[in-house]
């Protein structure tokens, strides 16, 4: 049985295989996890769809396309797969593949192009050369290929391991053993021309991994192409905490979840937006779209970078189920299953930088969303109630906003309004 | 580097081999061939494909000129056997074409061995060791012959040695009358009676060659049928056709002894019905072949074998043991020469980091008996096992103009198509010149051609090829002379 890299989603045409959990050879069981792949949203776990021997076709660090094939499973007692001989689920499987010419199958497999990725223009949907040559042209135009991180690591020559199976091996990585192919070590020279030698060790490079790449990416589009400001206001947290200390225990009993601040912050937001539905908006174009729906994005950070999943419809979601969501969220993030819709859509996002204990910063936007609300650290601080210095747990709020499509009176007035219903939760419970 | 150090070391010269160490050379390895003959190109140029198709072809012109000549209009004295001058006319050809790889071998710099390997396992920088001993058999070698023991090394190790005749349980070969197809190439004299035990390929055409030449044939056969991978109606009407012929056939039949009487046997067979015995002069055993594994020293590198003995390699035709690989007969699959080399140039190539193949699904297998018996891809009896809905078109001979000028007309042409899709899925031809013919066959299929596209073809006429394209019109119920 082959593993292949799965579809995952509309956009994602190729995955990074950042890590082999098993090594070749071992012997594997059902849904045992088998590599984790990391494309440039999501990072995910493959699991073993049977039980036998794990032969593995790629090494980690390379890139593939969606739909490679990386290793197969030998299942239960049978050895090696052998030169295929003729079985009838085979010779059905073959029957559904498009036809071509051994010229072309062989450029596909050089290539790494399946069957169903050239469309065929030839007599009866064949796949000519020419079609093939169209794909590998168009795919050369898309943005270029992430070169493989080991590359540079693997030895030109392995006499002692086999080869990578020269049949599923990325189009960009070298291929092994290629007299005729520049050898892997000038790609390595290219990379550390312009280190002087004394420097050597002093530094290292690595390629970015997709996710990071896309993350460098959307953070420098949201500089440029949004008008961003950021607004700060600061929050006495003294009713929140004290109700939480308060139903603490209760809420852990009929809900098996400590009740945390985010669900508060995130009603917050969702009253606040109710009532500045510009900075639950965004622009599109010339236009100006507000959403009448509350998704918010929750950011958190993973291993690998910060992603921000969406809590759907939060306007309608109970403070428990809000704790409920996000804790599975992180849950799923752990364990590599956050699928790609868990991020897409959000209308708005949350931030907290106070879980790494930021006294204050400023947000940064994920756009298309217009706004985003950065939480921080709680302190104890001396403030002015009536009169009297008394010391309170204080919160500094910064909300950074497309001044585009929001104005600093909207954006002011919005974190009031969040700094308010936090002050006075009271009012959120008896609103929701 | 130094003499005895290589980028490959093939063990065995036969199709696979030779033809391997050929595409490594072009592929820029240095290259060494170990191989125990005296002269190169293994089982199927000395003593297989190559001699028997060399009788084959004489021993028809014979049968021609015996019994066809008149219809023709060709008066002739009834010909004479010169068995003497038709060997040495087929140990000519074996020769110019084994020398003609010793010829390729020197042009692409090749170092040959003369000589027995065995594996010795990996020396400290991890290359593995190949010891070679020379042969003392007293022919004068074309190769390389190593005065003593030498031991070479390499990264890699291609495992090459082929396949040789399996006997009859409890029954060994003499090499005079109890004999294996090399033998059966080279009789001195006539058989008067001729068995043959096993009613595959080899026996089929080893039987053809001396049936023609006047021996009484008699095919034993242990299943109820001859050729049992081949499709059906070909099967059986090679069948027919070969008894026509004068050669006799017993099957399901089991061949329980054969005793030697001085220069003649007694074989002891069993029909079911009860032991019978039958004289003869020559028993051929043909009733398979086994991977030659042993004395390569393939147990103390624990290398693996299956329950057959053939070696496990994967899809880079690479052993359990990392940086030796093995193709052709050593490894599963049918023992065929062409699937041999194609091996060998695919697992070079791989090798060398190439993505290459082989197209399992067309290789092209062909018994060379007369009418001549050829398929590739699916028989009948496998898409219906495979439940695959098709549709089967034939084409007979004797309705074809150049086959009647030929005056050839048994056998036909089938073709099998999907049902939906109309891709051919398998051609069968029993007929004159099916082992050219099925090229076409095999060609249609690589490019995943459709029996309308066969019809669609202009096929020159008068021709054999002709029977494909009406096959392919019966298909679709549209044959002009069907």
């Amino acid at each position: 049985m082959d593993i292949k890299i799965p579809e995952i989603g509309e956009s994602v045409r190729d995955a990074l295989l950042a890590k082999w959990f098993k090594a070749d050879g071992a012997a594997i069981k059902k849904d045992d996890p088998l590599c984790e792949i990391e494309t440039d949203k999501i990072t995910l776990d493959l699991n073993a769809d049977a039980d036998g021997v794990l032969s593995i076709a790629v090494q980690e660090g390379t890139t593939v396309a969606v739909g490679t094939v990386i290793g197969s499973i030998a299942e239960a007692a049978a050895k090696q797969e052998a030169p295929p001989s003729l079985s009838a689920t085979q010779l059905a499987d073959r029957l559904l593949a498009p036809a071509s010419s051994p010229t072309v199958r062989r450029e596909m497999l050089e290539n790494d192009i399946t069957p169903d990725q050239v469309p065929g223009t030839g007599k009866g949907g064949r796949i000519t050369l020419d079609d093939l040559f169209a794909r590998i042209e168009e795919r050369s135009k898309q943005p270029p290929a992430p070169r493989p991180v080991a590359v540079a690591q693997q030895p030109v020559v392995i006499p002692e391991t086999p080869p990578v199976p020269p049949a599923t091996l990325p189009p960009s990585a070298p291929e092994p053993a290629a007299p005729a192919d520049e050898p892997a070590a000038s790609t390595y020279a290219v990379s550390s021309e312009a280190a002087p030698a004394y420097t050597a060790g002093r530094e290292e490079r690595r390629p970015m991994t997709p996710i990071r790449r896309r993350i460098a990416e959307r953070l420098v589009a949201a500089r440029q192409q949004t008008a961003m400001l950021t607004t700060f206001n600061e929050a006495d947290l003294s009713r929140v905490k004290a109700l939480r200390s308060n139903y603490r225990e209760h809420f852990m009993q009929r809900h098996g979840i400590a009740l945390g601040f985010m669900p508060f912050f995130v009603k917050a937001c969702v009253e606040a937006l109710k009532e500045f539905p510009n900075v639950n908006g965004s622009i599109d174009g010339d236009d100006i779209v507000l959403h009448h729906f509350y998704d918010i994005g929750i950011a958190i950070g993973g291993e690998k970078g910060l992603v921000v999943p969406i809590l759907r419809n939060a306007d309608q979601m109970k403070l428990y189920e809000i704790d409920q969501a996000i804790a599975e969220y992180s849950q799923k993030i752990k364990t590599n299953r956050l699928e790609i819709t868990d991020l897409q859509g959000g209308t708005f996002s949350i931030s907290n930088g106070g879980v790494y204990g930021s006294m204050l910063s400023t947000p940064i936007l994920n756009p298309p969303q217009s706004a985003v609300l950065g939480m921080h650290a709680i302190q104890d601080r001396p403030v002015v109630r009536d009169g009297q210095i008394v010391v309170r747990p204080m919160m500094y709020l910064a909300l950074s906003y497309d001044h585009r499509i929001i104005d600093g009176r909207e954006a002011v007035g919005f974190l009031k309004k969040v700094k308010e219903y936090i002050e006075e939760p009271e009012e959120l419970l008896l609103e929701g | 580097m130094s003499e005895t150090t290589f980028d490959l070391i093939v063990i065995g010269a036969g199709p696979g081999g030779y033809v391997a160490a050929i595409r490594a050379t072009q592929l820029g390895m240095k290259v060494a061939v170990v191989e125990k003959r005296a002269t190169l190109g293994g089982v199927c140029l000395n003593e297989g494909c190559i001699p028997s198709k060399a009788l084959l072809d004489s021993s028809e012109l014979f049968a021609q000129a015996r019994d066809k000549f008149a219809s023709h209009g060709i008066a002739i004295d009834p010909p004479r056997l010169d068995l003497g001058s038709m060997m040495l006319r087929k140990d000519d050809v074996v020769r110019k074409l084994t020398d003609g790889i010793a010829y390729l071998f020197k042009k692409n710099a090749i170092r040959r061995l003369h000589g027995t390997a065995v594996l010795k396992g990996k020396n400290p920088e991890g290359e593995h060791q190949v010891e070679v001993t020379p042969v003392a058999d007293g022919q004068q070698s074309l190769l390389d012959a190593p005065p003593e023991a030498v031991l070479l090394t390499a990264p890699r190790i291609l495992l090459a040695t082929g396949s040789e005749a399996a006997g009859l349980p409890g029954i060994s070969f003499d090499g005079q009358v109890v004999v294996s197809a090399r033998e059966a190439l080279s009789f001195d004299k006539l058989p008067e009676h001729l068995i043959v035990a096993g009613g595959g390929y080899i026996g089929l055409e080893m039987g053809s060659v001396w049936r023609r030449l006047g021996a009484k044939v008699t095919v034993i056969e242990m299943l109820p049928q001859i050729l049992p991978n081949m499709d059906r109606q070909v099967a059986d009407a090679l069948y027919r056709s070969l008894r026509k012929q004068g050669i006799q056939f017993k099957l399901a039949t089991r061949i329980n002894n054969v005793r030697r009487i001085g220069s003649k046997a007694i074989v002891e067979y069993n029909d079911g019905t009860g032991s019978e015995e039958i004289d003869c002069d020559k028993v051929l055993v043909a009733i398979g072949r086994r991977p030659m594994t042993a004395g390569l020293g393939l147990d103390e590198l624990g290398l693996g074998l299956d329950e057959k003995g053939r070696v496990v390699v994967d899809a880079n035709y690479q052993t359990t043991v990392p940086g030796i690989y093995a193709i052709g007969d050593l490894v599963p699959g049918p023992m065929l020469a062409h699937k041999a080399s194609e091996e060998g140039v695919v697992c070079v190539e791989r090798m060398a980091g190439q993505h290459s193949t082989v197209e399992y699904d067309f290789i092209p297998g062909v018994c060379y008996t007369w009418p001549e018996a050829a398929s590739v891809g699916s028989t009948e009896e496998q898409l219906k096992k495979a439940n695959i809905p098709y549709r089967s078109g034939r084409f007979n001979f004797s309705a074809l103009g150049r086959a009647r000028c030929m005056d050839e007309s048994e056998g036909f042409v089938k073709i099998l198509a999907h049902q939906e899709t109309d891709r051919v899925l398998g051609v069968h031809i029993l007929g004159p010149r099916a082992s050219d013919l099925i090229a076409e066959a095999a060609t249609v299929m690589c490019f995943g051609g459709t029996a309308r596209d066969i019809a669609l073809m202009c096929h020159a006429h008068p021709t054999l090829s002709e029977a494909i394209k009406e096959a392919a019109l019966d298909l679709h119920k549209e044959a002009i002379h069907g």
